[in-house]
């Protein structure tokens, strides 16, 4: 027999040429390993708990929320308070995704029709959800939210389905009412930046709390100032002294805006909105500090 | 392999390859170079005597891109209203535009896609298929900006030989591409914007500035120091998203084989050598090419080259700038 035909081999590569070869192979690796590991440290604020953010009005559950924002801020442009903030490097995967810090600069409605969702090219924020993104228990409101500034026009309500966090008293004891005390003057000093609408300033126009003072005789900023109408009512109780007081009660109808965290002259706020957390009935009247059950995510 | 195909490999990673076939014209074209060697050698001492170094497309380029950025900024701060939003997605006087590699992370990342969003992402699918190529890259950008600075800085440091450019392979960006890709669906969350300079620097300028920019910082370094323009060539998905899209445009440069004297002042410049290939002496198939779908237009070859071997061109309408 014949020995098979050896076919002209192609010239080796110089040993030089295949180390070079190799190394740019194994820096590529390196790069591409690198690369993918630091976008995924995205994982730790997303996973800890720091991630409970209030999202903006019509916000979808905080990971289809993360997943579908387009992190363009239109949101933020359409704001009259400027509530909305976007997020940092320290949201890992929430970077660029858009939050409010109430206490700072609550979401007041001033814009009357939730503008951000119209604003929204994604639906990450959205009037209606669709349905294969469910609505968690008590997140969905009984009935649309009626404005009380819009109250005497012919559609008071606004266009929200779900609440995005629910107000608590979480320092009964810090509470003004609850001391049976008044208040007079700004309701966070003379130099907070935070904004809202008075009705009876400017329908359309808001203006720094600062130029808005007050003088109680007893404390009601969070009932008086909270934007929607029957979200919250100053209610008596006994207190452990035996003694009448009133206390903020936080109803169904509330939204999460944060107005009566942002107002709340208190230092830190008596009463705080939960991000994210939803409805789980009126919380009972008690002087020792009520305690709502968080959500879990 | 059609040409077409051949480009395409190219922009996913692959070594650009001698011709096959070359034309009986580009032939006739590089025979006469060589046996009138010395008229030829005459001309290209002439070429390079009268050739005035010019940064037209470079200066309208940067232009466009301030421009395009600042109407961003603008449009938020002085409340203008004609382009709101960032980079990402934005609004120009009411139409939905949408980045088709933002656009593609949310869809694979929230597997639903509504109405504007689908509007804004087709808009601006239709842009960049009749600007082509990597228009997107060079001409809209801020961070192609600052890379481009940081490249100078880069080049300038090798020529006194304090930094070596470390090369990767052009492929990598093609495994970035499909693994962001394979991120976003797996994970359920947009990873590559969490690192994307695009999207930061656009947030930081309209928005305010944050932390976010450390990691800016860090990549221009990087770029600096160690390897030459290493986010935009070896990594960014974006440009991989818009070359696909832009590979069939009308608009491209292109290569005329006749006034080329193949000394290589276009590849020095340019970000994507790899599609000045055809420059090389033997590489030309055709009389005139265009440059491939990784071509960002950004026009640095067409302002270094001394003979005019290089231009804009809208197929089928040639000379219309």
């Amino acid at each position: 027999m014949n020995a098979p035909v050896e076919k002209p081999k192609k010239p080796a590569m110089s040993l030089e040429k295949a180390a070079k070869a190799r190394r740019k192979f194994l820096q590529s690796v390196g790069l591409t390993g690198g690369v993918v590991g630091l976008s995924l440290l995205g994982y730790i604020p997303v996973l800890g708990a720091s991630a409970h953010r209030l999202r903006p009005p019509g916000a979808l559950n905080e990971a289809d929320f993360l997943s579908s924002c387009i992190k363009c801020g239109q949101c933020v442009q359409v704001c009259p308070v400027e509530a909305i903030k976007l997020g940092d490097m320290i949201d890992g995967f929430g970077v660029g995704v858009p939050h409010i810090d109430p206490r700072q600069q609550a979401c007041d409605f001033s814009c009357d029709a939730v503008q951000c969702i119209l604003a929204c090219p994604t639906g990450s924020l959205t009037y209606k959800k669709p349905p294969f993104l469910n609505i968690r228990e008590g997140a969905l409101l009984a009935a649309a939210p009626i404005l009380k500034a819009k109250e005497n026009d012919p559609e008071p309500t606004l266009n929200l389905k779900e609440r995005i966090g629910v107000a608590r008293l979480a320092r009964p004891s810090a509470c003004l009412a609850v001391q049976g005390k008044g208040f007079k003057g700004q309701a966070r000093g003379a130099g907070f930046p935070g904004k809202m609408r008075y009705m009876d300033v400017d329908r359309w126009k808001p203006i720094p709390i600062a130029e808005h003072p007050y003088d109680l005789p007893l404390c009601d900023l969070c009932v008086r100032e909270c934007p929607v109408k029957g979200a919250i009512e100053l209610r008596p109780f006994k207190s452990a002294d035996g003694t009448s007081r009133m206390q903020p009660v936080v109803l169904e109808p509330c939204v999460g805006c944060g107005v009566c965290e942002m107002v709340c002259p208190a230092e830190p706020a008596a009463i705080v909105v939960d991000a994210q957390a939803t409805w789980h009935g009126e919380v009972a009247l008690a002087p020792a500090p009520a305690v709502t059950p968080k959500e879990p995510s | 392999m059609s040409r077409f195909a051949d480009l395409f490999m190219g922009m996913l990673g692959a070594a650009p390859k001698k011709p096959e076939v070359v034309s009986e014209r580009v032939q006739t074209i590089m025979f006469r170079k060589y046996e009138d060697k010395d008229r030829y050698i005459k001309e290209k001492m002439h070429a390079r005597d009268h050739h005035l170094v010019s940064h037209k497309w470079r200066n309208r380029r940067w232009a466009v891109l301030l421009a395009v950025n600042l109407l961003f900024v603008f449009s938020f701060w002085l409340d203008i209203q004609i382009l709101e939003g960032a980079l990402t997605a934005s609004r120009f006087v009411g139409f939905h535009l949408i980045d088709l590699n933002s656009a593609l992370q949310v869809m694979l990342a929230h597997k639903h896609i509504i109405v504007n969003l689908f509007i804004g992402t087709f808009t601006v699918f239709l842009i960049w298929v009749l600007l082509g190529g990597r228009t997107f890259c060079s001409w809209v950008c801020p961070y192609h900006l600052l890379a481009e600075w940081a490249e100078a800085l880069h080049l300038k440091l090798v020529e006194k030989k304090l930094v070596t450019d470390h090369e990767f392979h052009r492929g990598t960006r093609t495994v970035f591409w499909l693994l962001f890709a394979l991120l976003a669906i797996v994970t359920g969350y947009t990873v590559f914007e969490t690192l994307s300079p695009t999207g930061i620097l656009s947030r930081a300028l309209i928005y305010g500035p944050g932390l976010a920019l450390g990691w800016v910082g860090l990549l221009l370094v990087f770029e600096i120091v160690y390897s030459r323009r290493a986010w935009c060539r070896y990594v960014c998905p974006i440009g991989l998203t818009y070359g696909a899209v832009g590979s069939l445009s009308p608009l491209r440069v292109s290569f005329h084989v006749e006034h080329c004297f193949h000394e290589g002042d276009c590849r020095k410049v340019c970000l994507v050598p790899h599609v000045l290939d055809v420059t090389v002496k033997g590489r030309a198939s055709e009389e005139s090419m265009s440059l491939g779908p990784d071509c960002t237009r950004c026009g640095l070859c067409v302002d270094v080259c001394p003979t005019g071997a290089l231009r804009y061109e809208v197929k089928g309408l040639s000379q219309l700038l």
